[in-house]
């Protein structure tokens, strides 16, 4: 296979010289960093007066992480670096669980940006022949505009239709034979339900490929969505704290997303600990953004859960890839000192043919220990009125949860129906311990 | 073979009330019911005259239930004659798992229900009937 590549030479760089770039950036970031009374603050403290204090890359595990509460705390202007004259865009989280997320871009920010976009569009062969339909909301979102600017770039047909709309998008797709999608898997599902109702027909669409991201989903998902369009689909990633899309990109073999590291630096730490762990575990994702000088991020905390792969792309590609993210650290469980997933759970129960769909799991405080409480219902199918076969389910999955998860879970057993619905991971995770 | 109605419920408040609810609505006749108690939860155990609606009657509620086959030994109310029951079937080696008795007025009529393990690949039935005792039948269980 011709493997497309945007800028080669950098994307196929032996790793001594990413990590030689990595480091210069690292150096000029701080400067610009030490620019802001945060990062001043944040960075004597620790001895690191101007960048050159660091002269390997290691040095960069001296920088404490940067936090979401750290960008909150610091709005609006707290960790601009440069003066707003220089600013020419700004993006902002909506903003609705609390203070907005302001991230700021000089002229030189947003080009760099771009590129990093169309390098990830390059990477998964779509070229300037292609007619790109961005689905992504316009506007504060980096998604819409991000991806806008790196297709113009490369010299795509670019139809900036936005969000929304099902069936403008579907006439846009067949009007102007539509190649390629940037969406979320969720909408592109949802449209596929509404496709013959609304008249039109896979078989006379010209699709081939989708960019989807922006939210997670399932390696069946991505498969559903290439079976049901007849297209490739392509993972992307990016958080708008790090400038959004364009971060990490899969390229033409769909095997995990590359993360373009002349212009960021991953880790991946221990949530708990915040030790940095080995290439290969899976741990919360962190990021330094190297190439925004308007706003540098330090050892951002993505609270993503993924991990690191070193091992060589098919593509010749020399950047590490980023595994799919599988979780958010913000659903994590310590109990009793072990870290523990809602997902993990989920998975020993939904194995098990007697147990029902809906489940509970409930930490609580038993003396100074925490005790987890696994509810879960009784499929009605499966019941076979004895009351041994209930005692036995008990003991089934107390067993197969205590080899998953190293803890001794109490395992209740409830009517069905009687459990919250799969609505949000929210209902289905209790934590009582600070409450009490 | 009679068939016993067994249904997990939960042990808190208004449970058993939903299922004497459904089963009236459906105008099913109780005959007899016994629980068996797990601390949590438990199994309502019913012998009821239309064993298969109430069951189809309380799925649809959303409860787990099934129907168990049960012997119902009819015995007489005298000393020493559960002994001899259970000694019969001790003999065999069959195993009960769970029971509860009665006895009908105002004929004086004791009845046994049991629920044995692995009924199926049991001689139980005969086993009662050569130790002198008769089980009931459907129509005399669903209605006695």
């Amino acid at each position: 296979m011709e493997i497309p590549y945007f800028y080669r030479e950098i994307e196929t760089a032996p790793r001594a010289q990413i990590e030689k770039i990595q480091l210069q950036r690292l150096q000029e970031i701080i400067d610009c960093a030490l620019q802001t009374p945060f990062y001043k603050r944040r960075l004597t403290k620790v001895g690191i007066n101007c960048g050159k204090d660091l002269t390997t890359l290691e040095d960069l595990k001296k920088i404490p992480f940067t936090t979401k509460d750290d960008l909150r705390q610091n709005f609006p202007t707290g960790m601009l670096a440069t003066s707003m004259s220089n600013v020419v865009r700004i993006h902002s989280s909506s903003g609705t669980t609390g203070v907005p997320t302001v991230i700021y871009f000089t002229a030189d920010d947003l080009e760099k940006w771009t590129n990093l976009i169309t390098r990830s569009i390059v990477a998964t062969g779509a070229t300037k022949d292609d007619i790109f339909q961005n689905m992504m909301t316009y506007g504060l979102f980096t998604g819409g505009l991000g991806l806008h600017y790196g297709a113009e770039k490369l010299g795509m047909t670019v139809i900036p239709i936005g969000g929304g709309n099902t069936a403008r998008q579907l006439q846009f797709m067949q009007d102007f034979k539509t190649t390629v999608l940037h969406v979320t898997p969720s909408y592109l599902l949802h449209i596929h339900s509404k496709l013959e109702e609304l008249g039109f027909s896979v078989d006379k669409l010209s699709l081939k490929k989708a960019f989807i991201g922006s939210e997670p989903h399932s390696e069946r998902a991505r498969k559903k969505i290439e079976e049901l369009y007849h297209i490739d689909a392509y993972n992307s990633y990016g958080l708008s704290e790090m400038n959004g899309p364009g971060m990490a990109f899969e390229c033409v073999y769909k095997d995990n997303m590359h993360i373009w590291e002349d212009a960021y630096i991953p880790e991946v730490i221990d949530p708990a600990t915040g030790e940095v762990l080995p290439d290969g575990q899976e741990g919360e994702f962190i990021a330094t953004n190297l190439i925004r000088k308007a706003m540098p991020l330090l050892r951002y905390r993505t609270r993503d859960l993924t991990h690191l792969i070193a091992e060589p792309c098919r593509c010749g590609r020399t950047h590490r890839r980023l595994s799919r993210i599988v979780g958010r650290t913000d659903d994590m469980l310590i109990i009793n000192g072990v870290n523990v997933f809602p997902s993990q759970i989920e998975e020993v129960i939904m194995k098990i043919p007697e147990v029902g769909t809906n489940y509970l799991i409930q930490v609580e405080k038993a003396g100074a220990l925490d005790k987890l409480i696994v509810k879960v219902e009784i499929y009605s199918k499966m019941f076979l009125g004895e009351a041994k076969q209930l005692d036995m389910l008990k003991g089934k999955i107390r067993d197969r949860l205590r080899a998953s998860i190293t803890i001794n879970a109490n395992i209740e057993l409830h009517e069905p129906g009687t459990l919250p619905a799969s609505e949000g991971k929210a209902k289905r995770v209790v934590d009582i311990r600070t409450e009490m | 073979m009679g068939k016993q109605l067994n249904i997990f419920v939960e042990n808190r408040p208004g449970r058993l009330k939903s299922i004497t609810e459904s089963l009236n609505k459906c105008n099913i006749d109780i005959r007899a019911f016994a629980i068996q108690d797990r601390g949590d939860y438990g199994l309502m155990k019913l012998i009821v005259d239309k064993p298969k609606e109430a069951q189809l009657a309380l799925a649809d509620l959303g409860f787990a239930c099934a129907l168990k086959d049960i012997l119902a030994i009819k015995i007489d109310d005298k000393p020493g004659n559960l002994h001899r029951l259970t000694t019969a079937l001790a003999d065999n080696g069959i195993n009960i798992v769970d029971a509860y008795g009665f006895v009908l007025q105002p004929h004086q009529l004791g009845v046994c229900c049991l629920e044995i393990e692995n009924l199926k690949d049991t001689k139980a039935p005969e086993v009662v009937e050569e130790a002198g005792f008769a089980i009931l039948n459907d129509d005399e269980l669903y209605n006695m």
